[in-house]
């Protein structure tokens, strides 16, 4: 599904090498973590997974199901099937948010030559993934996520996911910023999502996360690489131990 | 690459036949001599038969324009205008006015299908009446028979300086005096047709009535001059559409509007103006030098400029209200987009005259390529004017790094219970708002269309619905290649 091979990547603009040879290959309806400290590289690998602007790759290569995925553009990502809950959503004022999430589903059905969804269709089929995870369908009323609250903001990225249906979704610390309570209607919703032929990979600093989104792999970063995978077991480990062994290395 | 740089590059890379409005019609034309003297006032007075009232009223504004400098106070930069290369009347030639549309030229009946426009009743937008003015004359206007059983008239005004004279006289240049500036001036010496309404007294018109503008000739100046007039008691709502062709000299339009609101009456005026912009040089396009103004004389009348302003090389454009009525009210919402070397220089005149008056301005200007977008706008509250209200907000949206966005507010109040409030933004679209829309699988440019149009968005929903679906794709047209 997802293969990363011995991928380099610097900040352009710094020519600052941030990744430093990943290796890391996910299997269908997998779910992975990556854990490790701050700067070790973990919210870079998601941004160059999905193609911002602002990094160069210098080495390697990631096979995304048969595709190369370096080099296609970001919505071509989209439509391939990659999708990254973001760790700060972004406000888009004016445009609601039925609006844009509807843009996006046409955008990709149309790059994939699907037939375009019309209005009373996507209507029906928002409600039906709000109902399947629990959120209400009032916040598709308003602007995207401007004013939304940190939870409410990681529920639609977790209701956008619903509806695009990604084979493989890339969630970058979706538990910051989030009491637990909020925590837990976010990864119920992302549990919700796990299937056969949907790969997850999870970034986070904590186990916390993990304790509701149970991971079959799991891999510490730092330092720019993996520096070690083990089962979900790895991560109460590192709970208890840190990252300071990792970090030195 | 970063995405500042792309986004600079790639607006380098606009090319011109984006404007899909800039053919030209082959068509037989009949033109005044060149240049601009008394001469071609009388030509022009002669060829539409107007009576001597209406020639001696140009003549003097000729003769007081002669004596007027050019206005050089705006943010704008242009090569000077030679009046005396320019033709002042251009009009296909045609034997007898058409009675009906089948009489009409079917060249003519072509250009305006391919604009979107079809001239056949039938197919016209529905509950939508539409005059067509071609260069220099109107040559199509229709549903008129649906709209005289309500007593609405709608007709050219070239028409109603002969058939409804009286009407005429007592309004024109009353909201616009011929002296009011340098061209209205040459406006009301060389005008040759335009809209005039007149709704009368408790009557709502049952139809959006709506004129497209088309320059085709070429050297060719248009002088249009409309005229709205609601009574006592009245709602009328008016949209104007504007193009031309693609040429490489510039061409001049300078059209007078005037509107008169009696009381309890309302006037709603809508503006797609896409003149052709020039190309991404800055070469050709329209001089797009307007004067707009609304006089709300009756108590509790009301005003409404809705604009959006994305062609012409250079826009000086202000409509304005003088709310004379009590409890008058006035609102100006305006979205103007620049993109390359475009210059935008527009706002609005809110005057406070009668007590309780209210004005409303939302302004939205969004700039990208090397263009330059000044939104420049009056507030006054005369001495009478207790309890004035006005409340602005100007933003202003870059798209890149080399284009300007500039605010200019003049605010006089002479009475002290007025109350002004101004506020004003200028933001950029992020790279993080491209990023997001794009991992959502939408494209750059639509990413943008998109933002562009969430920004624009409390002035798009005062548009007619017919319109507001438009102007979000004209919005979306205007910037195409500013990101990349």
């Amino acid at each position: 599904m997802l293969k990363i091979s011995n991928l380099h990547a610097a900040i352009e603009s710094e020519n600052k090498p941030i990744l430093k040879g990943v290796n890391l290959e996910i299997g269908a309806g997998e779910i992975h973590a990556i854990m490790g400290p701050n700067g070790s590289g973990k919210s870079t690998l998601s941004y160059v997974l999905s193609g911002r602007d602002g990094y160069e790759v210098t080495d390697g290569s990631v096979d995304f199901s048969g595709e190369d995925l370096m080099e296609m553009e970001p919505e071509e990502r989209a439509a391939a099937g990659l999708f990254l809950a973001f760790q700060y959503p972004v406000e888009i004022p004016g445009v609601q948010t039925m609006t844009f999430l509807r843009t996006a589903l046409n955008e990709i059905r149309k790059a994939r030559s699907e037939k375009e969804i019309d209005a009373v269709g996507f209507l029906k089929l928002v409600r039906e993934k709000c109902k399947s995870l629990n959120i209400s369908d009032e916040m598709m009323k308003r602007a995207v996520n401007v004013g939304f609250s940190g939870g409410e903001k990681k529920r639609n990225e977790t209701l956008q996911m619903a509806v695009l249906e990604p084979k493989l979704a890339v969630l970058d610390e979706t538990d910051s910023g989030l009491d637990i309570d909020a925590l837990r209607v976010v990864a119920d919703g992302v549990n919700a999502l796990r299937s056969p032929n949907r790969s997850m990979l999870v970034i986070t600093h904590y186990q916390r996360l993990l304790d509701y989104i149970v991971p079959d792999k799991v891999h510490v970063m730092a330092n720019g690489r993996i520096v070690k995978s083990g089962g979900k077991e790895l991560a109460l480990e590192l709970e208890e131990h840190g990252y300071a062994q990792y970090e030195a290395a | 690459m970063a995405a500042t740089v792309d986004t600079v590059e790639r607006v380098e890379s606009i090319t011109a036949d984006k404007y899909k409005y800039g053919f030209v019609t082959d068509i037989e034309m009949e033109s005044a001599p060149i240049g601009l003297s008394e001469d071609t006032v009388r030509f022009i007075s002669a060829k539409k038969e107007e009576p001597s009232w209406m020639l001696e009223w140009r003549l003097k504004a000729y003769r007081h324009w002669l004596t007027m400098k050019e206005p050089n106070w705006a943010k704008i930069g242009y090569d000077p205008i030679d009046y005396q290369d320019t033709y002042f009347f251009a009009a296909p030639k045609q034997k007898v006015a058409p009675k009906s549309l089948d009489e009409v030229d079917p060249e003519l009946l072509r250009t305006y299908e391919k604009l979107g426009i079809p001239l056949k009743e039938q197919e016209v937008l529905a509950g939508v009446a539409v005059d067509y003015v071609f260069d220099s004359v109107s040559v199509a206007t229709t549903f008129r028979a649906k709209l005289e059983e309500a007593g609405v008239l709608f007709m050219p005004i070239s028409e109603a300086i002969i058939n409804h004279p009286d009407l005429v006289k007592k309004y024109m240049g009353t909201v616009v005096p011929t002296s009011d500036n340098y061209f209205a001036a040459l406006n009301s010496a060389v005008f040759t047709d335009g809209s005039f309404v007149y709704v009368p007294k408790g009557v709502h018109c049952p139809m959006e009535l709506s004129t497209y503008f088309r320059i085709n000739a070429q050297n060719t100046g248009q002088f249009e001059r409309t005229l709205i007039i609601a009574d006592d008691d009245t709602y009328v709502s008016y949209l104007e559409g504007c193009t031309a062709p693609m040429r490489d000299e510039n061409q001049l339009h300078a059209a007078v509007v005037e509107l008169v609101a009696h009381e309890n009456a309302e006037i709603k005026y809508s503006t797609v103006q896409n003149w052709y912009p020039g190309d991404e040089e800055g070469k050709g396009g329209i001089y797009n030098f307007v004067t707009k103004r609304a006089k709300c004389a009756g108590a509790n009348s009301k005003v409404s400029w809705t604009q959006v302003e994305t062609g012409s090389a250079v826009t000086w454009k202000y409509p304005s209200c003088i709310l004379q009525g009590d409890n008058s009210q006035g609102e100006f919402y305006s979205i103007a987009i620049t993109n390359n070397m475009q210059q935008a220089d527009t706002g609005t005149k809110m005057v406070h005259i009668g007590k309780n008056t209210r004005s409303r301005i939302i302004s939205k200007g969004i700039s990208a390529g090397k263009a330059q977008n000044t939104y420049r706008g009056l507030v006054k509250a005369l001495p009478r004017a207790s309890n004035a209200r006005n409340f602005t907000q100007c933003d202003s949206l870059l798209i890149g790094d080399r284009c300007g966005a500039h605010t200019v507010p003049y605010i006089e109040s002479s009475n002290s219970s007025a109350r002004i409030e101004h506020e004003a933004t200028t933001s950029k679209v992020s790279e993080d708002q491209l990023f997001y829309c794009r991992q959502r699988g939408i494209p750059e440019e639509e990413a943008l269309a998109l933002i562009v149009n969430g920004f624009c968005k409390e002035v798009l929903q005062e548009l007619p619905m017919e319109f507001a679906v438009e102007a979000q794709k004209l919005v979306a047209i205007s910037l195409e290649g500013s990101v990349g």
